[in-house]
């Protein structure tokens, strides 16, 4: 027998039936098929410009202008008399004078000032700093690298892009910066101090290494209090509450209690933990204690959905074995379920990272320059430093801002490889 | 052929369950229920049943779906505890004590009576850990050696041994369904119960997977008392000495499996055994 061409192949009523539709079907198919990757791709698109804007945006924000100043260390205009602290000395008097031999043609007393102006404010502790660490280069001139201000620094990153003086910057300012970069005085570096310093009103001087700390501290207080809570209720609510009209009411209520405007669990936070319990304003503490508020309902519901999925025939196969309700819960119920809980709690966790309002609402908005160094310090975080730096009028903090955004990407995404490093263990197993 | 009988005109119809005949009792009895009646809700799924099981001997369960012999062997280790809304009565009791006594402790009820389930169900975890958790959990054994000899020698008795000696430390999803149905109940015998229940142990299972159960089963009895449930009525000729046929909640007759396969007392169990519905 040979073999027929399904196409001329004798067919029944049935089979014709149902190839007339066939077309229609394929074409549904494609077409949704066709619908599911234009969303993917669109997904893809808007995740690459958002993240290329901010990557662009925040790559000058990690270099840094450094100015080479020839400091003359001269006992007279240091004011140092034998025996004097070195720390005690005038470092801004010797700096002016040492910066205006530098420029001997200025002479104009606003020039002079503008002059100054380029270098960052920071420069005297800078100058300050390198002669207690070398006392024997007192009496002598010394090349000290300083930072030069954030106007500069902004101009000098945008004038090879721009062409063209920035309006911060004019005519005379331009001209000595070439002649300090024709000198070969002008140095770009790493700026590492983004990294290792606090907020400053400078831009030059502005780092996250303040508000990463609280933002890492609020975390912690935050995983700590919301992730056993947040099991052990899903675990009693799922395995052992009885299910009548209260557990009914107070599933309602933690759904609700998901989608309550966080500002209102920031009020919650002032009127009740700072006011009426006297906890410290600004506290990682107490911003870990609202946001666990916030976080609570997301892990709840995401564990007990978890906890509901793990069949029904693990836990009688331990209860028949004669484990007790807590045991089957806790060798069983909860490790299959463990993944899925991670889940929750990243999701939850993660929104509590990008958390700003009701941050605002317990005084964690402060302008803060001290590195936190307990739960009770006062402390902001990354998304309210980046709030702040994104209200400040100076441009140096438009790189600024788009580099905090790229930290605190960069925090989340630590965050959640570590819960799929977790996730993988429990799933393993 | 015969005309076909639903379960509803056997009840309406002019055969009705008045009382179980046959012998329900025995001299040796290893578990008594009396009158037992079982709700779920406002639903009574259990009638009135009154039976016993002996003492080193197989009973089998048999009886059409729906017919309440799952529900009833449920009853016997508590496992109906668990579902809300279900009320139990009647009288259970075991070498003298009465298992829904307000000082009797499920937890301990269930490690002397211990139960196989229809589906395998071993736990995501190594089969070493599988066959070492009850014994674990009831501190059976002392020392890592001990709790080694008890996993090994329940996985023997359980006739899984050889095949898994290799590979204790693999998960015990990954065996097939056969093994992992014998791995259930290696993991009931570790922790030495006096009676198993076993509710359709093989109807998951090929023919070949089936006969190793069976061939399991009845060497089980030589040390446990085994109550089975099962849908296949040769299995049930096969592996049990006692019979009892549930129908629609009640016990409708019982005594010895030879007596019920070959001279059933009641139309229904002839009906039934005789392949005429269910």
């Amino acid at each position: 027998m040979t073999k027929q061409d399904p196409q001329t192949m004798p067919r029944s009523a049935v089979t014709e039936k149902i190839e007339l539709g066939l077309a229609k079907r394929h074409r549904r198919e494609n077409i949704f098929r066709a619908f599911g990757l234009t969303a993917v791709i669109f997904g893809f698109i808007l995740v690459f410009f958002l993240l290329f804007d901010i990557t662009s945006k925040a790559l000058p924000a990690f270099h840094q202008h450094w100015v080479k100043v020839d400091v003359n260390y001269s006992e007279k205009s240091l004011r140092y008399a034998a025996g004097d602290n070195l720390a005690d000395l005038s470092y801004r008097n010797t700096l002016r004078k040492s910066i205006y031999e530098t420029f001997p043609e200025v002479k104009a007393r606003r020039d002079k000032r503008q002059l100054n102006g380029l270098f960052s404010s920071n420069a005297e502790f800078a100058i300050k700093e390198h002669l207690i660490a070398n006392p024997d280069h007192l009496g002598t001139t010394q090349p000290v690298w300083v930072r030069v201000d954030d106007d500069v620094d902004v101009y000098l990153k945008e004038v090879e892009k721009l062409g063209e003086p920035l309006v911060r910057i004019d005519q005379k300012e331009a001209q000595w910066i070439k002649t300090l970069v024709d000198n070969g005085a002008i140095e770009k570096r790493f700026n590492i101090e983004f990294f290792t310093s606090s907020d400053s009103r400078e831009p030059e001087l502005a780092g996250v290494r303040g508000a990463l700390t609280g933002t890492f501290l609020t975390m912690i207080v935050t995983l700590v209090l919301s992730f056993p809570l947040g099991v052990a209720a899903a675990v009693y609510l799922e395995e052992f509450a009885p299910k009548n009209r209260w557990t009914d009411m107070i599933e309602v209520n933690i759904n609700n209690l998901a989608a309550v405007p966080s500002i209102i669990f920031g009020l919650l936070g002032l009127a009740v933990i700072i006011n009426l319990f006297g906890m410290p304003r600004s506290a990682p503490l107490v911003g870990g204690i609202v946001l666990t508020l916030m976080t609570l309902p997301t892990i709840i519901i995401a564990s007990r959905a978890s906890i509901k999925a793990v069949p029904p025939s693990i836990r009688e196969a331990a209860m028949g074995l004669g484990a007790s309700r807590v045991q089957t819960t806790f060798s069983h119920v909860l490790p299959m379920a463990m993944p899925g809980i991670l889940t929750g709690t990243i999701i939850g966790m993660a929104q509590a990272l990008g958390e700003t309002a009701p941050l605002l609402m317990i005084g964690m908005v402060a302008f803060i320059v001290d590195v936190p160094s307990s739960f009770t310090d006062a402390s902001t975080v990354m998304p309210v430093q980046i709030f702040l730096w994104a209200d400040s009028p100076e441009r140096g903090f438009l790189a600024k801002t788009s580099a905090a955004i790229l930290v605190l990407l960069g925090f989340l995404f630590l965050m959640n490889a570590s819960a799929a490093y977790l996730r993988r263990r429990f799933e393993s197993k | 052929m015969n005309t076909v009988m639903t379960s509803e005109n056997l009840t309406s119809g002019d055969i009705v369950i008045n009382g179980s005949v046959g012998t329900p009792f025995c001299d040796d009895a290893k578990m008594s229920m009396r009158n037992v009646n079982v709700f779920y809700a406002e639903n009574q799924a259990i009638h009135d049943v009154s039976l016993d099981l002996a003492k080193n001997q197989v009973t089998a369960l048999i009886g059409p779906s729906g017919c309440g012999k799952s529900t009833f062997l449920r009853c016997i280790n508590r496992m109906n505890d668990l579902i809300p809304q279900c009320k139990v009565t009647g009288s259970f009791v075991m070498d003298g004590a009465e298992l829904y006594a307000k000082n009797m402790d499920p937890v301990l009820l269930r490690a002397r009576v211990g139960m196989v389930f229809q589906k395998p169900n071993p736990f995501p975890k190594s089969i070493y850990e599988n066959v070492a958790y009850g014994p674990k959990i009831h501190g059976l054994a002392t020392s890592k050696s001990e709790l080694d000899e008890i996993v090994e020698t329940s996985l023997q008795k359980a006739g899984l041994f050889n095949e898994v000696k290799d590979r204790l430390d693999k998960p015990g999803t990954g065996l097939s369904g056969g093994q992992q149905q014998r791995l259930c109940i290696a993991r009931t015998i570790a922790v030495s119960p006096e009676v198993i229940l076993m509710d359709e142990p093989a109807s998951a299972l090929d023919p070949i997977a089936t006969a190793v159960i069976e061939e399991l089963i009845s060497e089980l009895k030589e040390k446990y008392t085994i109550a089975i449930v099962t849908h296949s009525m040769q299995q049930a000729a096969r592996v049990s000495q006692k019979t009892a046929y549930f129908h629609l909640g009640k016990l409708v007759e019982m005594g010895d499996t030879k007596q019920i396969f070959t001279n059933p007392s009641h139309q229904l169990t002839e009906n039934y055994i005789s392949g005429r519905f269910g």
